[in-house]
């Protein structure tokens, strides 16, 4: 995540009003601001793609992780039944493909499931109880019903230049972020 | 050339299109700020009423019937219950497919409609996925506790064990064993994940500092930053996905468990669809069951509104007509294959035979009552829709009971007939794990965001944007 790093800390904006912040937003970028985040109660499609964030890996580690969940269980039951001790119960083969289809779809869709779950909280780095802008007075609301943004303090663009730029965009209050440790 | 008038419905209501959507029944009526929307839907965070408790108490109640039965049948063994051969399956394995079915709608409504972007779902979902949870915990234990030494029940999992033996893959238990273990696995993964900003939320929201701990830590540090929600919502479309063809595959299986065997009444090609269909209709019956009193307890109507009545019963009333169906052609499929056995089943036995009043009752409730949602005013009418959500839940169970007892207790040879009698034991294990069902779901209530949140919040705010419409809503 994009806030994951601060070494210098950051400045922080708070707006009541979706409109308001999603048109803040626009202006940071239109001044050539890069390192910026922002912190919402819901979603925001609209703030995507002023943030042009790159596509989601997640969908390419689901399908590898299905796929090696389903090549694993066919495996089991092809070394268990087949291999290491063959049962003959009325003729029947040893090797049925058709009775370890169920099983192996059965995998696929649980190890794709865990990937899809563990691989979310591990490209977001979570679980992290921590993080500076939880060190803000009121810094709840942003789960509640506030907008933040917050602008890295190294951004090329910014350095001490970032407060007053924020203060400009008329949001409720500017803040200073203390660094990640 | 003249043109036909449409037929007008009665009274003045307009002519009703493919898509209809009038003001009135809106999917979401809130007037307050968002803050006044979560201090609504954390509410009962805070503490709850005299009823929760009164209810919490007879769960409980529910729950140590449940452990003293599980005791009863582990320190026995399970002649404790009415079962002997030929009926060597009977309450157990009816418990374990009433439970799992009424599963699957939690799974229909949070999977299948996120992909088919219905967005009525996003305030009774949580509940829905919290019973899918809650019923699979309950459904597993049925064919463990039947297994006669439940300790043992790890030895159904491929491990490399020192005895060098392996489960039976081409066996149906196996597969059951796969099947739920994934489902409920999958389950437990997507509510968790979808949970996950809501409990950001209640941690933010409350004031004790305990309280504010340990919700931080279940929250993960969730704080909501646009690359955390994008990333969310792709993780939850890829769950729904995924979760999508469990719908349809865990009763599949389950059915297989008696479709590949080679008894009348159980040997038909149409199980698994029939199965599939059965379970989403149960499930629906129990979501209109545990939402009702909820949305009349916490004061939801402006979330949970008549269009969710309205939608939840039209499913239930299709679900009954597709079960139906399934009725009739199992009886005219064996009509027409003219074997002995298959008709005595299916035309005699069943119908008139020693079950006889169990299956009318099924047929009662299953096909019949639920005819009464051709009417509108029933579908949005909470009586009714708990009365008939009480009565398919007999029904489906009743089901169940009449396709696994009618089938077994008149074997091939007369000599072996048996008729099946429970004991208290069983009955003590089907009560008891409707009040330990009722018991976790009132702890869920209480301790969790039982409505998701920010799911209602985007809602909102895209109807604003649409200016109310809930046609051409961006998908999720």
């Amino acid at each position: 995540m994009r806030d994951s790093r601060w070494p210098e800390g950051a400045y922080a904006a708070e707006f009541a009003d979706e409109r308001h912040f999603v048109g803040a937003l626009a202006m940071l970028r239109d001044q050539g601001y890069t390192r910026l985040e922002t912190y919402t109660p819901y979603p925001v499609p609209r703030i995507e793609s002023a943030l042009r964030d790159p596509p989601s890996v997640l969908p390419g580690l689901v399908f590898l992780g299905g796929l090696c969940g389903g090549l694993f269980s066919y495996w089991v039951q092809w070394y268990t039944n087949a291999v290491s001790y063959p049962l003959n119960i009325g003729g029947r083969p040893a090797h049925a493909v058709p009775a370890f289809f169920i099983p192996t779809f059965e995998g696929t869709v649980l190890s794709a499931a865990v990937v899809a779950f563990v691989g979310l909280f591990a490209l977001l780095r979570l679980p992290k109880p921590w993080h500076p802008m939880f060190e803000i007075d009121g810094f709840e609301r942003a789960s509640i019903d506030h907008f933040w943004i917050a602008v890295d303090a190294t951004d090329p663009r910014g350095g001490t230049l970032s407060q007053q730029t924020l203060e400009s965009l008329d949001p409720l209050r500017v803040v200073r972020v203390p660094a990640t440790s | 050339m003249t043109t036909v008038p449409l037929r007008r419905a009665r009274g003045d209501n307009p002519v009703p299109t493919a898509f209809p959507a009038p003001p009135d029944a809106s999917v979401l009526r809130f007037d307050g700020s968002d803050r006044a929307l979560t201090d609504q839907l954390l509410a009962p965070l805070r503490g709850t009423g005299v009823v929760w408790w009164v209810l919490f108490a007879v769960s409980a109640a529910g729950t140590a019937v449940f452990a003293f039965s599980c005791w009863w049948t582990v320190a026995k063994g399970i002649g404790a219950w009415g079962n002997n051969i030929p009926v060597a399956w009977a309450f157990a394995i009816t418990n374990f497919v009433w439970w799992i079915g009424i599963g699957h709608a939690g799974t229909f409504i949070s999977a299948f409609l996120l992909l088919l972007n219905q967005h009525w779902r996003a305030s009774i979902n949580r509940v829905a996925e919290a019973m899918t949870i809650f019923a699979l915990m309950n459904a597993g234990l049925f064919p463990i506790l039947h297994l006669g030494r439940p300790w043992f029940f790890y030895w159904l999992i491929p491990y490399p064990a020192t005895m060098g033996v392996w489960p039976n893959f081409k066996s149906a238990l196996p597969w059951d064993i796969a099947a739920v273990t994934t489902y409920l696995t999958v389950s437990l993964l997507f509510w968790y994940a979808g949970l996950v900003p809501d409990l950001a939320t209640a941690r933010d929201w409350l004031d004790s500092r305990l309280a504010r701990r340990i919700y931080g830590i279940f929250a993960l540090g969730w704080r909501g930053t646009s690359t955390a929600w994008r990333q969310h919502r792709v993780a939850m479309v890829l769950l729904a996905a995924l979760a999508t063809p469990l719908v349809v595959s865990v009763h599949s299986v389950v059915s297989l468990d008696f479709a590949i065997a080679q008894l009348p009444g159980w040997h038909s090609t149409i199980f698994p669809p029939y199965f599939v269909v059965g379970a989403i209709y149960s499930g629906f019956a129990m979501v209109l069951l545990l939402i009702l009193p909820l949305r009349h307890a916490y004061r939801l109507e402006q979330v949970i509104t008549e269009r969710h009545l309205d939608a939840m019963a039209k499913l239930t009333l299709t679900m009954a007509l597709m079960l139906t169906y399934a009725y009739v052609v199992e009886s005219f499929v064996a009509w027409y294959t003219h074997d002995i056995p298959e008709r005595f089943t299916y035309l005699f036995e069943r119908p008139f035979g020693t079950y006889a009043v169990l299956f009318w009752i099924m047929i009662t409730c299953n096909v019949v009552v639920p005819q009464v949602f051709w009417w509108k005013r029933n579908r949005t009418s909470v009586g009714v829709l708990l009365a008939a959500s009480g009565a398919i839940l007999v029904g489906m169970w009743l089901e169940r009971f009449i396709i696994i007892v009618t089938s077994l207790h008149r074997d091939f040879l007369p000599a072996s007939w048996h008729i099946y009698r429970p004991t208290w034991v069983d009955f003590g294990l089907l009560f008891g794990s409707v009040g330990f069902f009722g018991f976790l779901f009132l702890l869920f209530v209480r301790f969790v965001p039982f409505i998701a949140i920010s799911e209602v919040k985007r809602l909102r705010h895209d109807l604003g944007e649409n200016g109310g419409r809930e046609i051409g809503l961006p998908h999720a």
